[in-house]
C-alpha cells in the first residue's frame, strides 16, 4: 500500500461504493461524528481564506465612539474597549489559528518525521542520540516547553509557530520510529536493496509512504492542540502580539473584569477556540477509526 | 532487573542534563536581561550602574560558570536570589508550592472519579446514544481552553451568586477552604476526566476484544462478570501507567486556572516570573518540573513490571 486507498479501505469496512459523493454519504453514514468535525472544518477554513468577503468592518480599526458596544444589529458580536468589531476579529482571527495551526504542525512533523525515520532506519549510535533529544524534549509538559520556547524568542507569529512546534516533535519522531522500526524488516524493503536502491531512496520512497497513516491520526490531533496552545499563549500575553485579532490575545486583556461588564468579549472568542478544536478533534477520530485497523470495531 | 534499573537510572540522569542545558540555555538566548528591563521601565540608563547590577546578579561571567553555579547551588538546595524580590528563590517557591498541589490534587481525584466510571461505561455501551453522548462531552471537554473554561465558571458565579469565593490566606473554615479550592480544581479537573475518560475507553475496549474475554463469554459468564470481573482489571493498568501524561496535562491546566482565578500558586508564579525574566526562580521551577515528569515516567516504568506480570526486563 503506498498510499491510503480510499476505495479499498471502504469496500473492507464493508460500503461498496461508486463515485466520490457515495463515498462521501458513506462516510457520513458511518462516521458521523468525523462528518461533523469535517464540516466544521470546512467553515473554519472558509472564513480563514474568505474573511475578507463575509465581514464589513476592519477587525484593526479602532473607534472611541463604539468601545464596549453591545451586541446589535450593525455590530453582531457587540465591540471590544477600542471599539474594534467583534465578529471581524474573530473571523480574521481564524487566519491567525490556521497559520499557527499549520505552520507549528508541518515544522514539528517535518522535524519529527527526519528524525523518526534516520533514527528507526539507520539505528546505532544515531538512534541512540535521537531517543535521548525525544526523552530531553518531553520532559516538560508541552504548555511549559512552549512557554519558556514563547518566552525565549518574543512574541510574534514566526516565533510563537516555532514555540509551539519544537514540543510537538517527539510525538511524531516515535511514531515514525516506531514503524519504520518493524517496516526496515519487511520483505518489500529487502528486494529493493538487492536491486541496489540507495539507503535513502528506500526510507523516502519506500518506508516513508507506509508510515503515513498513523502520521495523519497524529497530525491530525496536533492541529488542534496547536491552536489550543497557541490561544493559551496568547492569552498569557506571551504568543501573537497586539493588534494582530488572536483568538487567545481577545481573552486576555482584563478577560476576567469582562465577566462581569462586558460578557460577549469573553464569550464569542472562546467559542471560536472550541469550536474549531472540537472539529479537529471529532475529524480526528474518525480518521483514526478509519486508518488504525487495530481501533475498529 | 537490576542491571535494567542501574541502565535506566542512568539516562534518567542523563536526560535531566541535557534539559538543565536546554532551560539554562533558552533563557540566556531570550533578548533582553532583567537589567534591560529594570532600566527600560526606569526610563534612564547609566552604563556604570547597568554594570553593577549585571555584576550583583552574576550576569556578567561566562555562561558555563552561570551554569555551574547554577547546578551547583541546586544540588546544595541553594537555588540563589530572585532577581525581582531580592529574597531567596527556594522562599518564594517553597510556600507557593502546597497551594498548588491542594489544587491539584482536588483536580486529580475529581479526575479519577468521574473520568474513570464514564469511560467504562461509554465502552461497555459501545456505539449507543449513551457512548456517543459521552464521547461529545469528553472531547468538547478537551476542546475546551482551561482558561475559557475558568472565565465562564468565573462568569457563572457572577450572574447567579454575585460573587465567587475568592483566594485568601487564612480562610475563616474548612468549608470556605473547600470552596475556595474545588472550584478551580473542578475547571482543571474537567478537562483531566475528559482525557481520562478517553484513555479508558479506548483501553477498555482494547481488552474487550481479547480473547480471554470471548472465552469468559463462550463459558457463560454474565455480561456484568465480564466487563467488571474480567475487562475492568487489566483495562485500568494502562490508565494507570500514563499518570506522567495526565500530570503534564494537569500542570498545563493549572498555570492558566491559577491565573484566572488569581490563586498564588507556584503555577501561575511560573508565567509572572517568566514574565520577569527571573531567570533564577523560572529556571529552578521548571527544572522541579522535568525532575518531577522524568521522576513519575521512571516510577511508572518500574510499576509496569510490578503491576503486569507479563512484563520481565531482563539484560
Amino acid at each position: 500500500m503506498s498510499s491510503i486507498e480510499y476505495r479499498a479501505e471502504l469496500s473492507k469496512a464493508g460500503a461498496h461504493v461508486a463515485g466520490r459523493w457515495s463515498a462521501v454519504r458513506f462516510f457520513a453514514r458511518r462516521y458521523p461524528l468525523g462528518a461533523a468535525g469535517a464540516v466544521i472544518m470546512g467553515l473554519f477554513l472558509f472564513a480563514a481564506f474568505f474573511a475578507p468577503l463575509i465581514t464589513v468592518y476592519d477587525p484593526l480599526s479602532t473607534n472611541s465612539a463604539l468601545s464596549l458596544a453591545r451586541p446589535s444589529a450593525a455590530h453582531w458580536l457587540g465591540c471590544d474597549f477600542m471599539g474594534r468589531d467583534v465578529y471581524s476579529r474573530i473571523v480574521y482571527g481564524a487566519r491567525i489559528s490556521l497559520a499557527v495551526g499549520c505552520g507549528s504542525m508541518s515544522l514539528g512533523v517535518s522535524i519529527g518525521v527526519v528524525i523518526g525515520l534516520l533514527s528507526g532506519y539507520l539505528g546505532g549510535w544515531i538512534d541512540l542520540a535521537a531517543q535521548r533529544l525525544i526523552d530531553i524534549l518531553q520532559s516538560l509538559p508541552l504548555l511549559v516547553m512552549a512557554l519558556l520556547m514563547a518566552a525565549s524568542l518574543g512574541p510574534s507569529l514566526h516565533n510563537t509557530i516555532i514555540a509551539i512546534s519544537i514540543p510537538l516533535i517527539p510525538y511524531s519522531a516515535r511514531v515514525v520510529r516506531a514503524s519504520t522500526l518493524s517496516l526496515r524488516e519487511q520483505p518489500f524493503v529487502e528486494s529493493a536493496k538487492a536491486i541496489g536502491m540507495s539507503e535513502l531512496r528506500i526510507a523516502l520512497r519506500h518506508v516513508l509512504p507506509n508510515t503515513l497513516a498513523p502520521l495523519i491520526v497524529l497530525a491530525t490531533a496536533q492541529f488542534g492542540s496547536t491552536i489550543l496552545t497557541e490561544a493559551t499563549l496568547s492569552f498569557l500575553g506571551l504568543g501573537i502580539p497586539e493588534p494582530h485579532p488572536s483568538w487567545g490575545r481577545m481573552l486576555s486583556e482584563s478577560a476576567a473584569e469582562y465577566v462581569r461588564t462586558a460578557p460577549w468579549l469573553v464569550i464569542f472568542p472562546g467559542l471560536a477556540i472550541s469550536f474549531v478544536v472540537f472539529g479537529t478533534n471529532l475529524l480526528g477520530d474518525a480518521l483514526r477509526d478509519i486508518l488504525d485497523p487495530r481501533q475498529r470495531s | 532487573m537490576g542491571s535494567y534499573l542501574v541502565r535506566r537510572f542512568g539516562l534518567m540522569l542523563l536526560t535531566l542534563f541535557g534539559i538543565s542545558v536546554i532551560i539554562f540555555l533558552m533563557l540566556r538566548l531570550a533578548p533582553g536581561n532583567i537589567a534591560d528591563i529594570l532600566f527600560d521601565a526606569a526610563g534612564f540608563v547609566d552604563p556604570a550602574e547597568k554594570a553593577k547590577i549585571m555584576e550583583d546578579l552574576g550576569l556578567d561571567k561566562p555562561l558555563p560558570v552561570q551554569y555551574a553555579q547554577w547546578i551547583g547551588g541546586l544540588l546544595q538546595g541553594d537555588l540563589g536570589y530572585s532577581y525581582v524580590s531580592d529574597r531567596p528563590a527556594i522562599r518564594e517557591i517553597l510556600p507557593r508550592i502546597p497551594i498548588t498541589a491542594k489544587v491539584g490534587g482536588l483536580a486529580l481525584a475529581f479526575a479519577v472519579l468521574i473520568g474513570v466510571p464514564l469511560g467504562v461505561i461509554s465502552a461497555v455501551r459501545q456505539n449507543t446514544r449513551l457512548d456517543y453522548f459521552l464521547r461529545v462531552v469528553s472531547l468538547s471537554g478537551l476542546s475546551m481552553p482551561a482558561f475559557w473554561l475558568g472565565l465562564l465558571v468565573l462568569m457563572f458565579f457572577v450572574s447567579y451568586f454575585g460573587t465567587i469565593p475568592i483566594y485568601t490566606d487564612a480562610p475563616q473554615s474548612f468549608l470556605a477552604a473547600l470552596g475556595m479550592y474545588s472550584i478551580p480544581a473542578a475547571v482543571v479537573g474537567f478537562r483531566s476526566s475528559a482525557l481520562m475518560t478517553r484513555l479508558t475507553r479506548s483501553s477498555m475496549l482494547e481488552v474487550l476484544r481479547q480473547d480471554y474475554i470471548r472465552t469468559a463469554r463462550s463459558k457463560g459468564a454474565s455480561e456484568n462478570v465480564v466487563n467488571y470481573h474480567h475487562a475492568l482489571k487489566n483495562a485500568v493498568l494502562p490508565v494507570v501507567t500514563v499518570i506522567g501524561i495526565e500530570a503534564a496535562f494537569l500542570m498545563g491546566g493549572l498555570i492558566v486556572t491559577e491565573t484566572v482565578f488569581n490563586i498564588p500558586g507556584v503555577a501561575r508564579f511560573l508565567v509572572e516570573a517568566i514574565r520577569w525574566r527571573d531567570y533564577p526562580i523560572v529556571q529552578n521551577l521548571v527544572m522541579y518540573i522535568a525532575i518531577i515528569v522524568v521522576f513519575v515516567n521512571f516510577t511508572v516504568d518500574m510499576l509496569y513490571a510490578a503491576l503486569d506480570p507479563r512484563i520481565k526486563y531482563s539484560g
